[in-house]
């Protein structure tokens, strides 16, 4: 074990845990961030998805090790109050049903108008691909990450 | 016999959790909650009018809520139906769950889409006793007649003079007072309704926006530790041996014991539990466990195996005959044009985005639980049952769900979470990896239904037959006894209940029907998977219904009205939706090129209609764009969230025609993840839309309606876009390509 600094919600913390140790486990297990879920463990659901210097990445795919100095970001840091437009979208079209998919929903989101603030509804499917939900909120996502995009521009 | 046949699937859940009348009726008298409900300090500062509700001296307005939230909106549609009686303001209402305390609350489960339709009355005496007490108390202190006081959000106001009282300065007077009997009360009609029947806001929405949702596997108890199995991979196998010495090098390994397979009705396949610091050091162990397995009496079990075993039952003697109206098989053969066609669909994985889990805390003398669950009052049952407490030693905290689609109606998970709880101090987390929640589900069963359908010299259809062949629910225990057959099962119409549900082809009008049952054995776990038999049963009526049509030269809708032209009520039900669904689809005008409709229906308690648009490419591959839905459901109390739940049925339904297939090789399940279980994605999905019927009826459920309909209503698109009956899910591509002889798009 080594003490390993990371930068989290613009919060430094100093993590006891092997460099191998995925990110995930550590904002959940260590730092008590539950906001963002295990779905899979290998990449494929997107449940994880949190964001390292505003881009998203898998937190079950990404090494405590590999972050460095980088900015990570997950649900918890993403507004204070609920105000980023994508969460604002997302409870105007009433996206989520169970929820548990949505927290990596929202940061994949983010993430894609923060590159792309007016995405067609191709690249949002392309850019929201990676990102099951298995109650199928997909209709109701593609709306509020539309009218996010309307609110940014 | 629809009706009864749901009736009878709804016992049946009922009667197998050993309490009586839960799902159907399953709510209590409101006054009963209030009487036994042990005291708490200060009541007088909180109006408890029954079980179901607080109010506070400062307004503020806590409903109890019974029924999980899985994501069917339970925490909305609940006190939706307080609230309208007890007129108040929205935003004054917070939710909250029950707790495990069986002597008032009887009702902490939901399934079988019952949750809406057995609360909808009961939850609105609950918020009128409450009322009726509130106008009673400020009545008294006005010394004024009851009949001119009346309620408006949130205040008691006496008419003649227009004065005020709020609902938190009447708790203490309110509190004082007996109870008035709710069922004196009379309810709102749906005219005057200011809250049900409007799309409201969920609940739960701002808390699962912002990562502060807690669902089960984000429960953290102090001094905690994280913990997985290596269960046996083998169904009906076991634990030969293991060796733990690397796994016990592995830093924040804390201890490692076998888990013995559970002999209950949800069985556990049993294994070896590691229990770590993190749920990583506790993965990583079990990385560098040694284990050597016993595959048992399932070893030879295979796919092949079964559908080979399956295609023999469907010529099998029946074990049930469930439907037998007129002379159905001497018609058959005598008919002057007969049809037979073969349905066959696999197992399927819930696949939850919420792997299971559970946490628990072993105390001297209570046990504390946490679970993700949909069974509350079960998991209470079980532990205290496993563990020899008491029933009210066993705290039960039903946390939200990550989605169920009727997995969480077993509680194996929580009684494995026990047996590794109870052998440690601190509190300990039982999580799934994906890889075990796909391996160690109960699967929607196994199913292959063989139909005939028989036309008279002047092109009525006279006599239809089916027989259903399933790896029935009933019986899938492995641990009693290996598996009990289900070929020799003593109760064969309990187990065909569960089976041939949704076969039955009534409302249509066909004088000769025959539907009758046979099982076959697997080791494969099975149970309840999002509308159930229905989800294949009603795949092979509707798109043999459409065979029918088409050997008669006749349109796939009109086919359907001329058999619905009778006078009963569920046949003019089903014309409507069907006429709703095609009127909104544009049935019958043109399409771009490439692209054709396909239709189905059902008829039960709720009835839908669903048409899709589809396209197949040169490959095969098809492409859902559009489904159209209509939904007559009674009362849709929460329109946005009949809306949801049926746009989530149908993708749910998506996944086993497009792609989702469990297989077994040698007793074990041969998917592990969503690589090779491939669940639909958003750029598969097609837009959907549903159109609600008008009603004033008692609601009835529609978290399962769409996903009944979606499979039949696709492939009768697939056969209209290239001329290929496709009778096996999901949709082998192959079957589909330009190139294959049967495709008749040649040309185009």
């Amino acid at each position: 074990m080594s003490n390993i600094a990371i930068t989290v919600n613009e919060k430094r913390c100093l993590i006891d845990a092997t460099p191998d140790t995925p990110l995930l486990w550590v904002l959940r297990d260590i730092l008590g961030l539950t906001g963002t879920k295990y779905g899979c463990g290998l990449g494929l659901c997107g449940a994880c998805t949190v964001h390292l210097d505003g881009v998203a990445v898998r937190a079950c795919q990404t090494p405590l090790g590999s972050v460095g100095t980088k900015r990570i970001t997950t649900i918890e840091g993403l507004s204070s109050d609920r105000s980023h437009p994508i969460q604002r979208a997302w409870i105007a079209e009433q996206v989520p049903q169970c929820g548990y998919c949505q927290s990596g929903q929202i940061m994949q989101a983010a993430s894609l108008l923060a590159k792309n603030p007016r995405p067609s509804k191709e690249e949002v499917d392309e850019a929201m691909s990676g990102n099951i939900c298995r109650c199928a909120t997909y209709q109701r996502i593609r709306r509020a990450i539309q009218r996010a995009a309307g609110q940014n521009a | 016999m629809v009706l009864q046949a749901e009736l009878d699937r709804r016992k049946f859940l009922t009667t197998s959790t050993r309490t009586a009348g839960a799902l159907v009726l399953g709510f209590y008298f409101p006054l009963r909650g209030r009487i036994q409900e042990p005291e708490s300090g200060a009541s007088l500062r909180i109006f408890k009018p029954n079980a179901w509700l607080r109010i506070t001296a400062d307004n503020q307005i806590t409903v109890l809520l019974e029924k999980p939230e899985l994501g069917q909106g339970s925490r909305t549609y609940t006190p939706m139906m307080i609230a309208e009686e007890l007129e108040v303001d929205w935003p004054a209402i917070h939710v909250e769950q029950a707790p495990t305390i069986p002597s008032i609350y009887q009702g902490l489960r939901t399934g079988g889409s019952g949750g809406v339709a057995s609360t909808f009355t009961p939850m609105r005496k609950v918020g009128a006793q409450a009322r009726e007490m509130l106008i009673t108390a400020a009545a008294q202190q006005w010394k004024a007649k009851k009949r001119d006081c009346r309620a408006e959000n949130g205040t008691v106001v006496h008419g003649p003079t227009n004065r005020r009282l709020g609902y938190g300065e009447l708790v203490e007077a309110a509190s004082e007072l007996p109870p008035i009997n709710p069922d004196e009360i009379a309810l709102k009609p749906p005219k005057d309704f200011r809250y049900i029947g409007k799309p409201m806001p969920r609940t739960d929405v701002p808390s699962k926006v912002d990562g502060s949702a807690t669902f089960g596997i984000d429960v953290r108890v102090p001094g905690m530790l994280f913990a997985v199995i290596a269960r046996c991979p083998f169904f009906g196998g076991k634990l030969q041996s293991f060796d733990a010495s690397a796994a016990k090098t592995i830093p924040g390994v804390r201890a490692v014991f076998p888990v013995p397979p559970l002999p209950r009705r949800f069985n556990t396949a049993g294994g070896v539990t590691i229990v770590a610091d993190s749920t990583w050091a506790a993965i990583q162990g079990r990385r560098a466990l040694v284990l050597k397995w016993d595959k048992g009496q399932g070893g030879n079990e295979s796919t092949e195996t079964l559908r080979k075993l399956i295609v023999e039952r469907a010529a099998a003697p029946p074990t049930f005959v469930a439907v037998d109206r007129g002379d159905a098989l001497d018609v058959l053969a005598g008919s002057a044009e007969k049809l037979e066609a073969s349905y066959e669909s696999p197992f399927q994985a819930h696949a939850t985005m919420e792997p299971m889990n559970t946490t628990i805390q072993v105390r001297d003398h209570e046990i504390e639980v946490w679970s993700p669950t949909q069974f509350a009052d079960e998991v209470q049952k079980e532990i205290a049952e496993l563990s020899g407490l008491p029933l009210d030693k066993v705290i039960v905290h039903m946390t939200l769900s990550g989605g169920s689609f009727g997995r969480r109606y077993q509680w194996d998970y929580a009684a494995e979470a026990w047996q590794v709880a109870k052998e440690m101090k601190n509190p300990v987390q039982l999580l799934w990896t994906r890889e075990d929640d796909m391996q160690h589900d109960f699967y929607r069963p196994y199913n292959y239904q063989r139909l005939s359908g028989g036309f008279d010299d002047r092109g009525n259809l006279v006599a239809w037959s089916t027989r259903v062949v399933t790896t029935p629910i009933s019986g899938s225990n492995l641990y009693t006894g290996f598996i009990e057959s289900a070929v020799t099962l003593k109760d064969p119409a309990t187990v065909a209940a569960l089976e041939w549900y949704g076969a039955d082809i009534a409302p249509y009008s066909i004088p000769n029907v025959r539907l009758d049952y046979a099982p076959a054995d697997s080791i494969v776990p099975r149970s309840w998977w999002r509308s159930v038999s229905s989800s294949y049963t009603v795949f092979a009526k509707e798109c043999f219904l459409d065979e029918l049509a088409d050997a008669s030269g006749r349109d796939p809708l009109q086919f359907r009205l001329d058999l619905l032209a009778d006078k009963s009520p569920q046949a003019a039900r089903l014309r409507v939706v069907l006429e709703l669904a095609a009127k909104s689809a544009g049935w019958g005008k043109p399409l771009p090129k490439g692209r054709a409709r396909g239709l189905a229906c059902r008829s039960g308690e709720s009835c839908s209609a669903q048409i899709a648009e589809v396209s197949v490419d040169d490959e095969g591959a098809v492409r859902v764009h559009r489904v159209v839905s209509a939904v007559d459901c009674g009362i849709a109390v929460n329109p946005d969230g009949v809306r949801a739940m049926t746009e989530g049925a149908i993708n749910f339904a998506l996944t086993a025609v497009l792609s989702g297939e469990i297989t077994i090789k040698n007793g074990e399940v041969q998917q592990s993840n969503f690589h090779d279980y491939q669940v639909l994605r958003i750029d598969q999905a097609p837009t959907v839309e549903v159109h609600i019927v008008p009603s004033t009826e008692d609601p009835s459920g529609v978290g399962e309606l769409g996903a009944m309909l979606l499979p039949a209503a696709v492939v009768n698109a697939v056969f209209a876009a290239t001329g290929v009956r496709v009778r096996r899910l999901p949709i082998d591509p192959k079957l589909l390509k330009r190139s294959h002889p049967l495709s008749t798009r040649g040309g185009d």
